[in-house]
């Protein structure tokens, strides 16, 4: 029998309502494997009796016959960016720390409703501002993986690096993580997991942390395609707290994924964006992107040659508007409401002195390039020109749509690497979103699905951007994508 | 553009976070190795496109003008790192 931990969402579900396990024997298993997976750091805060009090509440509605879905029962890790009622949310900063939300975020709160049950608060780059999970207050998170006949830690990626090691270790059938530039997607191709950001708007923003508000959403990190679909339904919906959120109803997305019946990819026309073949491009990576082309192409799909003509400026555009919007949203942290305080002479040095103590590096350097760009006399020459640049980049997406149905490039330049490595290299460290960020300038839905393994033993990710709110054509492509993979491979640490 | 260090200064204050002296030579090359780097965008030829600020398709909602919530004046100041009497505190701010 498998072990609880080793179970699929899908697989989970199946033997909750086959009775074959119960969501107090998921609870346990998980709890169990958390605390015996300290030294990965993945947690910032761990909530075991409030899992095991969920998981006996799910068993009880399931005793009486009212169980309340797919997700009821589930042990999910949430990323500690999303407030929670009553549970420290940090951001991973010190300035919100201790800070304990009155409120709970509409996604978590709707996978609370769902049934799920919550493991904890994952850890993650400060304010999400990073790639490799280095900048957190609470302290790198190690990934599961290890590269062969080398026991030297690797990073997790990041921003949601503590949640992409808690799925990828076997601590969390899945979890929930925030995407503004890669934040999902990147750590989940360093940890072979699957990483889905959806359209901007499907998920409600209201009560999660913000970094970049047109950029940020939420979605599921998960070890497979159909886990990440039924997860997304659970986090999915129309909010009215939140103004950009999308007033459209939520699809079936685990009935869209690739079947006999429906015909699977055939006939689908996959973009294959030529710009996307940068220079220099790592040779393992240019043959697992090689390789997906002919997967999908097995499967019955047609590779469609596109361009994007725009994509080589979409980094350098999203450095400007990300920090611009960021030293905007980080404005609240000034010591008088919530969070951490050092007091000062007046109420200018207050200010000063707590957001001074209150923020990492990184998150410095942000807000600092954030507010020059915006600063008078240099914002239309930024800020307004990164807008049209954005405006152009979404226009090529736009018009390659025409002839296609989904893109197909890698989810990033390499594989994961070692803590430190690239910690010294602003620019260098932005570089791991190269592939990732061209999809959220233009709020589409992508996923990173593990497709391969590079020549020393680490995981590396495919990556699929659909049109906006069709994710179920990209989760469809996707499942095509697992199906040809069939990675097994396992972390080193798991 | 390089950013010297009077700009850190000024960019500094404006962002309201206390710099220490020993850092400003560093994040003044930082900074102007990141703002140099973004200014390949002058490359390409934006005119008469508009800038985008959101790619959310929609016109803001409307909704009626009447009170939702209120009466949690113990949950809006919970977090507060120096409450007075249901209130936030802060300096003297007028003498």
């Amino acid at each position: 029998m498998t072990a609880p931990t080793d179970f699929t969402i899908a697989e989970a579900r199946d033997a909750l309502n086959a009775g074959t396990v119960s969501a107090r024997e998921l609870a346990e298993a998980h709890i169990a494997a958390m605390e015996a997976a300290r030294e990965l750091n993945a947690f910032i805060t761990e909530t075991p009796d409030r899992a095991l009090e969920d998981a006996d509440a799910s068993d009880a509605r399931r005793a009486k016959g009212e169980a309340l879905g797919p997700l009821d029962g589930i042990p999910l890790a949430i990323k500690d960016l999303f407030c929670t009622e009553g549970v420290m949310t940090t951001a991973a900063s010190h300035i919100l720390e201790g800070f304990v939300p009155p409120y709970e975020s509409s996604v978590s709160a709707n996978l609370r409703a769902a049934g799920s049950v919550m493991l904890g608060k994952t850890n993650l780059d400060e304010f999400a501002m990073g790639s490799s999970n280095e900048t957190s207050y609470f302290g790198n998170v190690e990934n599961p993986w290890r590269r062969d006949g080398d026991n030297r830690p690797l990073v997790p990626g990041g921003s949601s690096g503590g949640a992409a090691a808690a799925v990828s270790g076997r601590l969390s059938l899945g979890a929930i993580g925030t995407d503004t530039g890669g934040s999902i997607r990147q750590p989940a191709a360093f940890c072979g997991i699957v990483g889905m950001k959806p359209t901007y708007g499907r998920c409600s923003r209201w009560g999660v942390v913000a970094f970049a508000s047109s950029l940020d959403q939420a979605g599921p990190m998960t070890r497979s395609v159909r886990d990440a679909a039924i997860l997304l339904g659970g986090m999915a919906g129309f909010d009215p707290k939140d103004s950009t959120s999308a007033d459209m109803a939520v699809p079936d997305f685990e009935a869209a994924l690739a079947s006999t019946a429906n015909g699977g990819v055939q006939g689908l026309r996959v973009g294959i964006p030529a710009e996307y073949a940068i220079d220099g491009m790592n040779p393992e990576i240019a043959a697992l992107w090689d390789q997906g082309k002919a997967w999908l192409k097995d499967a019955g799909a047609e590779l469609v040659d596109i361009s994007l003509p725009h994509t080589k400026y979409a980094l350098p555009a999203y450095y400007i508007i990300a920090p611009a919007e960021a030293s905007s949203n980080l404005a609240r942290y000034d010591g008088v409401r919530y969070g951490q305080r050092v007091e000062g002479d007046d109420l200018t040095e207050l200010y000063e002195n707590t957001r001074a103590a209150g923020f990492g590096i990184e998150v410095r350097r942000r807000i600092l390039i954030g507010t020059y760009v915006l600063s008078a006399g240099y914002y239309d020459a930024y800020y307004i020109k990164a807008q049209k640049v954005r405006a152009l980049i979404a226009r090529d997406f736009t018009q390659a749509y025409e002839k296609c149905d989904v893109i197909l490039t890698p989810t990033t330049p390499g594989p994961a690497f070692a803590a430190g490595e690239k910690s010294d290299d602003p620019i260098a460290m932005y570089l791991n979103d190269v592939l990732t960020v061209p999809a959220s300038l233009a709020g589409l839905p992508a996923i990173s699905v593990p497709a391969g393994l590079s020549g020393d033993g680490l995981p590396l990710g495919l990556h699929l951007i659909g049109k906006a709110f069709d994710e179920e054509t990209m989760f469809r492509a996707a499942q095509a994508l697992e199906d040809a993979a069939g990675f097994d491979a396992r972390p080193a640490q798991r | 553009m390089a950013v010297d260090r009077d700009t850190v200064i000024r960019v500094a204050r404006l962002a309201r976070i206390k710099v220490p002296e020993g850092d400003l030579d560093t994040l003044a090359g930082e900074l102007s190795n990141i703002i140099g780097w973004v200014e390949q965008l002058e490359e390409v030829d934006t005119d008469g496109i508009d800038p985008m600020a959101s790619v959310a398709d929609m016109k803001l909602r409307w909704r009626a003008d009447e009170v939702t919530d209120g009466g949690i004046r113990d949950k809006v100041t919970l977090n507060a790192p120096d409450p007075r009497d249901g209130m936030f505190s802060v300096p003297k701010v007028i003498e």
